[in-house]
């Protein structure tokens, strides 16, 4: 048996600096929200010849389209306005192929109106306050204690910080935006938390049925002996997974897979080191 | 005891079979319902074809909101699915294969998304689609005519004479005799032939003016009292125009105004490659996880490796029979799945390694190790199940997400989590026994 839960400082400490730092940029940098939540319009356009930034800038400015953001892919052009009308769109694109010289394939358009943002956001956040609701019930059930679920929900918050930390910073340096893509990561993440967490808290469950009310950190140390091969060789597959699908597929989904797979790591780690030290902190409480 | 397990091992086998025969179906259309039915009863009497999201094959999303304000709240529901039902028959004008128009409700504003996948000329279909098309016939009202000769005629012809686009029988686009322009032929039905024939007798000499949600579209001087019941509606429009105004009459007046406010298109070309790198980095991605099974647990990571293919086809053949519209967000919540039923496995696996340790039996520790693992495979998945079910918000509470990503990576998340309760455990455990006896 290895006695893990003597480091429970040093595993406070990387979450706090983790999730300090996390936090630090979203105070200094915030988000890129996208027109999912902010309203406005997406294009994404494909020239049939290279062309100069600085060139469809000009367009876009000659026809009085406010422009946020154009970022360049070679030949494709993923540009940030306002919300523009059809016709403004088909008067554009004229006007691209025209004074650029370019034939322009349309690979995407969104536009999305300023209201439904919040809408969006609300929505989001009262469904996945109903999820912790429902999996604290489920859990004090299943587990016979109301320790266990509130741990779990704890390391899951942890989690939470640290994905919506760490995204920021894919924000601020790789220009990622929150979409409805990324709340789903983000729930994602979530349940994959508690998930991970149920494996280890079932044994210290079994202990507790089989012997009876022992030392709680005893179980804890022996719950996470046993179940550390496990929880390494569950989070190697899933990250292998994701890992591929970010190296190699479609820039659509890159950065929602990225931010599933900071939600792996840090789920799978939470789940022994934060969960389990909280778990036993709880129990310790109950007792004196 | 023994039926059961012939079920159970019968059941694997046969899905790979039947599923070859779905994927042929698409390739060279041969029918599979003959073998079908005679495995699973008539049930399955579906066709066994992907379904791709938007956002895979192209297309566009567009959601209208409703203008309710006119419309007395008893009357709203009637009036939002006829509005439904009237813009699904002008989708269909554009030949689209499986458009879907759906009405949502979200606080008190009432929506309609429509989806139309692989069209190209949007503009045109977001054009018809909104437009009202409430048809109305016009004459002077009294006091007008008195004062205003100089005024244009159409700001003369207030009075509403009740006849309406309700009582026209069928639109048609027909050309001018004489200069071969094009017109939209009106045919009315019984009652509003006799009305239009009012109409005209009493107005003879005077204009009548057709208008188009309050726009006048012509304004003929009545030569003569039309009797037969037949109309046409002149003005300078393209052949395209008279068309899409033939389709507006023809499939009636929006009981409501609506107005753009979301629209998503996203072209067939970037799909496709999505669909390609998302499918090729998905297959590398598995094929590490099987090697790392295997070279990990030996033999039993083969049996996995086996279970974890079996659960991919059988998790594939019910997106299918649903059918699940497969989406980006929905293939993730399908690769989360598989990493859980990974998971599965492993904590089996690590389970009957812990009782061999204490030296049990081989047979025995298999026993223990599956019943052992069961409790935390059950919790974990149920609390998975949970937050997936709230996600997917099956009752369309508006309060929670109504919008289609996250429930297609919820769907294809709780598919997969419960397909994986199933094949990680009852499948692992028949394919241990199966190979471990012989």
């Amino acid at each position: 048996m290895v006695n893990f839960l003597k480091y429970t400082w040093l595993y406070l400490l990387v979450s706090a600096i983790v999730i300090g730092g996390g936090i630090f940029s979203i105070i200094k940098w915030g988000y890129n929200f996208s027109i999912d939540f902010t309203g406005g319009t997406n294009l994404e356009y494909q020239f049939s010849r290279l062309v100069d930034r600085a060139n469809v800038k000009k367009v876009f400015v000659g026809s009085k389209i406010e422009t946020m953001e154009i970022r360049q892919t070679g030949r494709v052009f993923s540009i940030r306005t306002k919300a523009i009308s059809d016709a403004q769109e088909t008067e554009l694109i004229k006007k691209l192929e025209t004074e650029l010289k370019t034939r322009v394939t349309k690979l995407r358009s969104e536009t999305v109106g300023p209201t439904l943002g919040k809408e969006t956001m609300i929505k989001t956040l009262v469904a996945s306050i109903l999820a912790i609701v429902g999996i604290l019930l489920y859990m004090s059930f299943a587990f016979k204690g109301f320790n266990f679920a509130l741990a779990a929900v704890l390391a899951m918050f942890h989690d939470f910080l640290v994905v919506i930390g760490s995204y920021s910073l894919l924000s601020h340096f790789f220009g990622a935006q929150i979409d409805t893509l990324f709340v789903t990561a983000v729930l994602t993440t979530m349940s994959f938390s508690v998930h991970d967490t149920i494996v280890i808290f079932d044994k210290i469950r079994e202990y507790h049925k089989n012997e009876g009310r022992g030392e709680i950190i005893n179980y804890a140390n022996r719950a996470l002996t046993e179940t550390m091969v496990r929880s390494l060789n569950n989070s190697m597959t899933i990250i292998f997974m994701l890992l591929a699908l970010t190296l190699m597929g479609g820039s659509m989904i890159r950065f929602f897979v990225a931010t599933l797979l900071i939600g792996t790591i840090t789920g799978t780690y939470s789940s022994p080191f934060i969960a389990t030290p909280i778990l036993v902190f709880l129990e310790r409480k109950v007792k004196k | 005891m023994l039926l059961i397990s012939v079920i159970w091992i019968d059941l694997p086998e046969n899905l790979p079979v039947r599923l070859p025969i779905g994927k042929s179906k698409i390739e060279f259309k041969i029918n599979p319902l003959t073998i079908d039915t005679q495995i699973m009863g008539v049930t399955i009497k579906k066709e066994f074809k992907t379904r791709l999201g938007l956002d895979l094959q192209g297309g566009s999303h567009l959601v209208f909101e409703t203008d309710s304000s006119k419309i007395k709240s008893a009357d709203l529901t009637d009036a939002l699915n006829s509005a439904r039902d009237i813009i699904e028959k002008r989708v269909n004008f554009f030949g689209v294969a499986e458009p879907v128009v759906q009405t949502i409700k979200s606080a008190n504003n009432y929506r309609i998304a429509v989806d139309l996948p692989g069209i190209n000329n949007v503009n045109d279909a977001i054009a018809l689609i909104g437009q009202t098309a409430q048809l109305t016939f016009n004459e002077e009202g009294t006091a007008e005519a008195k004062i205003a000769t100089q005024t244009p005629v159409f700001l003369r012809l207030t009075k509403e004479t009740g006849l309406t686009g309700r009582d026209i029988k069928k639109a048609t686009v027909q050309f001018d005799s004489q200069t071969g322009k094009p017109e939209v032929g009106l045919s009315f039905t019984a009652e509003g032939a006799k009305l239009f024939g009012e109409i005209t007798k009493r107005n003879i000499g005077k204009p009548v003016g057709i208008f188009i949600d309050g726009m006048p579209i012509s304004t003929p001087t009545v030569q003569q009292a039309i009797l037969d019941g037949n109309a046409v509606i002149t003005g300078t429009f393209s052949v395209d125009d008279a068309k899409k105004l033939a389709i507006a009459i023809n499939s009636g007046a929006l009981p409501l105004p609506i107005k753009l406010i979301e629209q998503r298109n996203i072209g067939p070309t970037l799909g496709q490659t999505e669909i390609k790198k998302s499918v090729l980095a998905g297959l590398i991605g598995l094929t590490m996880v099987l090697v790392f099974m295997i070279a990990y647990y030996g033999q039993l990571g083969v049996i996995a490796s086996m279970a974890l293919i079996i659960y991919g086809l059988i998790s594939f053949a019910i997106f299918r029979l649903i059918p699940v519209v497969l989406t980006l967000s929905g293939i993730a919540g399908f690769i989360l799945s598989i990493g859980m039923a990974v998971d599965s496995n492993i904590l089996i696996f690590e389970r009957i390694k812990e009782e061999m340790r204490k030296g049990k039996d081989f047979d025995i520790a298999i026993r223990l190790g599956f019943g052992r693992a069961i409790d935390a495979i059950k919790d974990a998945n149920i609390t998975t199940l949970i937050v997936a079910f709230i996600l997917f918000n099956p009752l369309n509470w508006e309060f929670l997400p109504q919008f289609g990503m996250v429930r297609g990576f919820a769907l294809t998340l709780a598919i997969g989590v419960a397909t994986s309760l199933f094949t990680g455990v009852v499948i692992t455990r028949r394919l241990i026994k199966m190979f471990y006896k012989k």
